[in-house]
C-alpha cells in the first residue's frame, strides 16, 4: 500500500483544499491519471498519480483543507516503483548557521589591572560623557565590555563605589576614602566652575508640621514612625509641580524637563563622604512609603548596596543637616541636576503670630539653582510653595 | 617616468594590453572611428584594426552581455559603456550574469571581463548625464569596482583589471581626463583593493575616491593654513574596500570625514562610515561625517550644480564642525 | 521526411533520448510534489523533439546557451541525469554544486552555459561566445535556445542585429510553444510570424514542425551548416507545444483543455514511435527494453540525488570570486 499525499504544487504552498475526487475506490489508476482537483492560492489544479495501482481508500473528504504532505488516499500499488524516496514537506533538514561575514575588529584586549598603563582607554562615547557628568576619575574605572571596554554601567558602578564605605573588602579603607573625597571634590569643583549658581533662602514655620507629625507618630508603631525629613522631601516634590523647570536635567547645551520627580536625598556616610540616591517617583509616594524607602536607602548607602540607577536618576537633591548643625545650608548642585534644596536644623525662634511674639520651631530652607535654567523669581515661587505646603502637613 | 594626462594614461594601458595579449579587444560605442567619446581610445582603431577595436550599435545590454560571452569563450574583452548613465540599460547583464555566473555554475565558469565607464557630474550636463552610481555597483557581490583618481592609477588599475579573472568595473570621473600626473610607463599593474594615503596628517582622516580627491586635497591645504593637518586617504577601490587602511588612519586621527559624489542617502560614504563604526568605534572622538551630493537630480545651472556637488568649503566646514563640537 | 537509412540505430537512439527526457520530467514533477525539488520547475514535456533533434546538429566543440526550461537540452547534451537530479535537489553533487537548481544547469566541460532565468538574458552571452570563437578563428558554433516570449525583449533584437552585423557563428533557436507563460503569442506580438523577424536583420531563417524530431534534425543541420560555413547567424523557429503548465502550479486559465488535447495527438514521442514501428526499425520488444533502460537510468539518477551530500555552509561565499578575498 502506498500513501497518496497532498502534493506541494508551488514553492510557497503549505496547505491545499481537496475540492473533488475524480476517481472512486476500486478504480484502476494509470500513471498520469488525474485523481483529484485541489485548490491552492494559484487556483484549481488537477493532481495526478505517478505510479499505477488501484485506489484503495479515500482518507480526506472533499471540502477539507489540509497541510501539504497529509495523506489524502491510500493506493494499492501493482509493483514497487523506482528508487526509494521519502516524502518531505519542509526544506532540507539543515539549519544553516551563517558564519560571521563582516571583519569586525574588536578593540585590543584589556591588560587586566584596574589602572592600565596604556595612554588611550577604550571607553564608549556614552561612558565618556557620564564620566564628565558624574565626575568620576577614569583611572578608577574597570571596563567590563568586550576587550575591556569601559561602558556606562562601569562608570555608574564606579560612581557608586567611590562614595560607599568598604563593607566586606579588607582593603586599605583610607585609600578608598581619600579617593572618594577626591572624586567628590572634583565633581563639586566642576559644578561650581560650570554652573552659574544663585541662592535664595526662606524661613518656614514648622509648628503645624511638627504637631501633626507627633500626632501621627502616636498612632503608628515604632518602626513605622515618620521623621520630619520625609515631610520636607514630599513638600519639595510637590512644589516642583508648580515650578517644573527646577526638575530638569542639563543635557549638553540645554535643560530637558523630567516628567517624573525623583528626589535625591543626601546621605552622609560614616567615615566621611556623601551620596544622594533617588527616591523614585517621590511625588506619588505617601509619607509612610517615603519613610520606608528613605530608611532603606540610608541602610544600603551605608552598607554599599546602592543601585547605579539610584545614583544616576535624581532630578533634584535635598540636603539637610538634620538634628545637629547650623541654621542654613546652601548646597552645591549635583550635575546634571539644576537645583539643590537645603534645610538647616529646626530651631526654636521667636515668631510673630497675630501680632504676638510666640516661640515657634522654624527651619531655613534654601535653594541653590542654575541661573541658566531659572531665575530668582521662579526660585522664589518654588521656596514659597515648599513653605506653604508644609503648613498643611495632612495634605502631603 | 613623466607627466601624462589621465586619458593618455588609460590609452597607454590599453595599447600595451592590445599589443601584448591577443585575447584583448575593445568594444563600445564610438570607440573606433570616432576616436572615443572622451578621446581615450583615439588612434587605437588605426593601430589595431576593426577586429580588435569594435564600434557597437547602441545596445548596451547586449554588447555588455556579449562581453560576458566573449570572456567565457576565452577572450579578454574591454567593454566601454560611454557613461555610467547608460549602464542602467545594461544592469540585467551586469547583475544577473556577470556577477552571478561563477557562483551559479558552482565555480565552473569565470568571467574575466573589464568594463570602463565615465562617471560623475560638474559639466552642466543635467540630470540624465551626471550620475555617480559606483556606490550602487559596489553593492553587488561577484564584481569588482575600481575608481582611479590619478593618472598613474588610471593606467595601473586598467592593467590590473585585465589580469583579474573576475569582472572589474572601472569608473573614470569625466573631469579627470585632462588632469596630468606622474606616470611610470614601465610600472606594472596597481593592486586592486589597496587604498593609499595621499597626504599624512593627525587631526582628521579625509576619505574619498575618484573625482573628489582633488577637492579633498585642496580642502586639506586650506585646513593646514589654520593649523589643522588632515590625512587624505584615496580608496582607489570600492569593492574590495581596503578597510584596513581606513581604520589605521582613523586610529591615528580619531576623526573621519568621507567625501563622496554620490547622493548622501545610501551613499558609498554610508558604507565607509558603517565600517569605521564597526571596526574603529573606540578610536573615534567624534561621529563620522559625510560630504556628499545633495538629494536632487543634477541641476543644469552652474550655481545650482555647484551647490549640489561636494565642494571644498563643505569639506573644510565638515572638518571644523568635528573639531569645535567635540575636540 | 526520409528516415536516415545509413544508420538503423539512429531512430531508436533519438527515441530513447526523447523518452529519457519525458521520464525525467515526469519524475521531477512527482519529486516536486513531495518537496524534494523546490523553487520553480519548468517541464519540457511535449517539446522533446526540439532539444533532441537540434542537438544532432551540434558537435562537442559547439556551445550551448539555454533557458530555465533546459532539462531537455541538458540531457540531450549528455549531462548525466544524476548530476541534473542532484542539482534540482540542491545537493553538492549537482551539476552546479546545488547553487542554481532547476533553472541554472551549467556544465563547462560540455560547453553548456546555462540555464538562464531572465527571459532573453542568454542571447547576448551567446553572441559573445560566437564573437570569441570568431576572434579566435575557431570552428565552433553557438546554439542559443530561447522561447517565443523572448522575442519581445530588446535583447533579442539587439542580439540578432549584432550577430548579423558582425557575422557571428550563432544559431538562434526559437522554441515557439505559443505561450509566454500565460500570454499567447498573438497577444504580445504585432508580427507573430517569428521567423520573419530575422528579415529585419538581414538574417536567413526557417520555421519547422517542432513535434517531428527528424524534421527538426534536418532543419537544424541545414541551419548549423550555414553558420559553420562562416555565413553568419541563422534563426530557426521550432513550432512546438508544452503539454504541461508553464510551471508546477499554473491553473492554465489561458488555454483550453481542448487545445491541449489536440496538440497531444501530435505527441512527438508517440508520433516517432509509430513511425519507427511502421518502418520496422523498432520491435515491441526493443521498445520495452528501451523503456526499461530509461526507467533504470532515471531510478539511478534519483538514487544519486538522494545520496548526494549537502554543500557545507562554510562554503557559502567560496565561489563568488575566483580568487578568495575577505574585505
Amino acid at each position: 500500500m502506498a500513501d497518496f499525499l497532498m502534493p506541494i504544487l508551488t514553492a510557497d504552498m503549505s496547505a491545499g483544499t481537496l475540492v473533488e475526487w475524480r476517481k472512486k475506490p476500486g478504480e484502476t489508476l494509470r500513471r498520469g491519471d488525474i485523481i483529484a482537483l485541489v485548490e491552492t492560492d494559484k487556483g484549481l489544479i488537477d493532481i495526478e498519480v505517478f505510479s499505477p495501482g488501484v485506489l484503495e481508500r479515500i482518507v480526506v473528504a472533499p471540502g477539507t483543507t489540509v497541510p501539504t504532505g497529509t495523506v489524502l488516499a491510500v493506493i494499492r500499488e501493482e509493483r514497487p516503483t523506482g528508487a526509494p524516496v521519502t516524502a518531505i514537506t519542509a526544506p532540507p533538514p539543515i539549519a544553516p548557521i551563517l558564519p560571521a561575514l563582516q571583519p569586525v575588529s574588536p578593540p585590543p584586549a584589556h591588560p587586566g589591572p584596574l589602572l592600565p598603563a596604556e595612554a588611550r582607554r577604550k571607553i564608549s562615547p556614552l561612558a565618556r560623557k557620564l564620566v564628565a557628568e558624574l565626575g568620576v576619575d577614569p583611572a578608577t574605572i574597570r571596563g567590563t565590555g568586550p576587550g575591556g571596554v569601559i561602558r556606562r554601567e562601569d562608570v555608574e558602578r564606579a560612581a557608586a563605589a567611590r562614595a560607599a564605605a568598604p563593607a566586606e573588602q579588607p582593603r586599605a579603607p583610607l585609600d578608598r576614602q581619600t579617593r572618594a573625597r577626591q572624586a567628590i571634590g572634583a565633581a563639586m569643583a566642576r559644578s561650581k566652575r560650570e554652573i552659574p549658581h544663585y541662592y535664595l533662602a526662606t524661613t518656614i514655620d514648622m509648628h503645624r508640621a511638627m504637631s501633626w507629625l507627633a500626632e501621627q507618630n502616636q498612632k503608628r508603631a515604632v518602626e513605622d514612625r515618620l521623621l520630619y525629613g520625609v515631610l520636607l522631601i514630599k513638600a519639595v516634590a510637590l512644589a516642583l509641580k508648580e515650578v517644573p523647570e527646577l526638575n530638569s536635567l542639563w543635557r549638553g547645551s540645554e535643560a530637558v524637563r523630567s516628567d517624573a520627580v525623583h528626589v535625591g536625598v543626601a546621605i552622609s556616610l560614616r567615615g566621611g563622604g556623601l551620596v544622594a540616591p533617588a527616591i523614585h517617583g517621590t511625588s506619588e509616594q505617601d509619607l509612610g512609603e517615603l519613610m520606608r524607602r528613605f530608611r532603606d536607602l540610608v541602610q544600603r548607602a551605608r552598607s554599599g548596596g546602592l543601585r547605579s540607577s539610584e545614583l544616576s536618576d535624581p532630578t533634584i537633591t535635598v540636603t539637610s543637616l538634620g538634628e545637629r548643625g547650623v541654621e542654613s545650608l546652601f548646597g552645591i548642585i549635583f550635575p546634571p541636576q539644576v537645583a539643590i534644596v537645603g534645610f538647616g536644623t529646626i530651631v526654636e525662634r521667636p515668631w510673630v503670630v497675630g501680632g504676638q511674639i510666640v516661640p515657634r520651631p522654624v527651619v531655613t530652607a534654601t535653594l541653590s539653582a542654575d541661573h541658566r535654567v531659572s531665575d530668582g523669581h521662579r526660585g522664589g515661587l518654588f521656596l514659597s510653595a515648599v513653605g506653604r505646603l508644609l503648613q498643611e502637613p495632612e495634605r502631603l | 617616468m613623466g607627466k601624462m594626462s589621465y586619458r593618455d594614461a588609460i590609452r597607454s594601458a590599453l595599447r600595451e594590453a592590445l599589443r601584448d595579449d591577443p585575447r584583448v579587444f575593445l568594444m563600445g560605442e564610438d570607440v573606433g572611428r570616432y576616436g572615443g567619446s572622451f578621446k581615450v581610445t583615439y588612434g587605437l582603431l588605426e593601430e589595431f584594426g576593426p577586429e580588435r577595436v569594435r564600434d557597437t550599435p547602441l545596445s548596451e545590454n547586449t554588447f555588455l552581455g556579449a562581453g560576458i560571452g566573449a570572456a567565457l569563450g576565452g577572450m579578454r574583452p574591454v567593454v566601454e559603456i560611454m557613461t555610467v548613465n547608460f549602464s542602467l540599460l545594461a544592469l540585467d547583464q551586469i547583475v544577473n550574469n556577470a556577477a552571478t555566473l561563477r557562483h551559479m555554475s558552482g565555480g565552473q565558469l569565470s568571467v574575466p571581463l573589464v568594463v570602463r565607464m565615465t562617471t560623475g557630474g560638474g559639466r552642466q550636463l543635467a540630470a540624465q548625464h551626471s550620475h555617480s552610481l559606483e556606490g550602487w555597483f559596489a553593492h553587488i557581490p561577484g564584481i569588482k569596482i575600481v575608481v582611479p583618481a590619478v593618472a598613474a592609477d588610471a593606467r595601473g588599475l586598467v592593467l590590473a583589471a585585465l589580469r583579474d579573472p573576475d569582472p572589474v568595473f572601472i569608473f573614470e570621473h569625466a573631469t579627470l581626463y585632462p588632469v596630468e600626473g606622474e606616470v611610470d610607463e614601465q610600472a606594472g599593474p596597481a593592486e586592486i583593493g589597496r587604498a593609499l594615503v595621499r597626504r599624512e596628517g593627525d587631526a582628521v582622516s579625509l576619505i574619498t575616491y575618484g573625482g573628489t580627491l582633488g577637492k579633498t586635497l585642496q580642502a586639506a591645504d586650506e585646513l593646514a593654513v589654520g593649523g589643522i593637518e588632515a590625512e587624505v586617504v584615496d580608496l582607489r577601490s570600492l569593492r574590495p574596500l581596503d578597510t584596513e587602511t581606513v581604520l589605521a588612519s582613523v586610529a591615528r586621527t580619531h576623526r573621519a570625514v568621507v567625501v563622496d559624489e554620490g547622493w548622501r542617502t545610501c551613499s558609498f560614504a554610508a558604507e565607509v562610515s558603517a565600517r569605521i563604526m564597526e571596526g574603529g568605534f573606540y578610536s573615534l572622538d567624534a561621529p563620522v561625517a559625510r560630504v556628499c551630493s545633495a538629494e536632487v537630480p543634477m541641476p543644469y545651472a552652474k550655481h545650482m550644480e555647484d551647490a549640489a556637488l561636494p565642494q571644498v568649503p563643505a569639506i573644510v566646514s565638515a572638518v571644523k564642525g568635528l573639531l569645535t563640537d567635540h575636540g | 521526411m526520409i528516415i536516415d537509412r545509413r544508420d538503423v540505430s539512429h531512430g531508436p537512439m533519438l527515441l530513447r533520448q526523447m523518452l529519457l527526457i519525458r521520464r525525467f520530467e515526469e519524475k521531477a514533477a512527482e519529486l516536486y510534489t513531495l518537496g524534494k525539488i523546490r523553487g520553480f520547475l519548468h517541464l519540457y514535456i511535449g517539446e522533446e523533439a526540439v532539444a533532441v533533434g537540434a542537438m544532432q546538429a551540434l558537435t562537442a566543440e559547439d556551445r550551448i546557451v539555454a533557458t530555465y526550461r533546459e532539462h531537455g537540452q541538458a540531457l540531450a547534451r549528455g549531462i548525466p541525469a544524476g548530476a541534473l537530479m542532484a542539482e534540482m535537489y540542491g545537493k553538492a553533487n549537482g551539476c552546479s554544486r546545488g547553487h542554481g537548481g532547476s533553472m541554472h544547469f551549467f556544465d563547462a566541460a560540455r560547453r553548456f552555459y546555462g540555464g538562464h532565468a531572465i527571459v532573453g538574458g542568454g542571447l547576448p552571452v551567446a553572441v559573445g561566445l560566437g564573437l570569441a570563437d570568431r576572434l579566435r578563428s575557431l570552428a565552433s558554433i553557438t546554439a542559443c535556445f530561447f522561447g517565443d516570449g523572448a522575442v519581445a525583449e530588446g535583447e533579442f533584437h539587439e542580439s540578432l542585429n549584432l550577430a548579423a552585423l558582425w557575422t557571428l557563428p550563432v544559431l538562434f533557436l526559437c522554441e515557439n510553444n505559443l505561450y509566454a507563460m500565460g500570454t499567447e503569442l498573438t497577444r504580445h506580438q504585432a508580427q507573430p510570424d517569428i521567423r520573419r523577424k530575422a528579415d529585419a536583420y538581414a538574417m536567413p531563417s526557417e520555421a519547422v514542425d517542432g513535434m517531428d524530431v527528424l524534421a527538426v534534425e534536418e532543419a537544424a543541420r541545414r541551419a548549423a551548416d550555414h553558420v559553420r560555413k562562416g555565413r553568419g547567424p541563422f534563426l530557426l523557429e521550432l513550432r512546438t507545444y508544452r503539454f504541461r503548465a508553464h510551471s508546477t502550479a499554473d491553473p492554465e486559465l489561458y488555454r483550453t483543455r481542448e487545445e491541449v488535447a489536440e496538440w497531444r495527438q501530435r505527441d512527438p514521442i508517440a508520433l516517432f514511435t509509430a513511425r519507427l514501428r511502421a518502418a520496422g526499425t523498432l520491435t515491441p520488444e526493443a521498445l520495452t527494453a528501451l523503456e526499461a533502460s530509461v526507467e533504470a537510468e532515471i531510478d539511478e539518477a534519483v538514487r544519486v540525488a538522494e545520496a548526494g551530500p549537502w554543500e557545507p555552509v562554510e562554503d557559502l561565499t567560496r565561489d563568488v570570486y575566483t580568487t578568495p578575498w575577505a574585505r
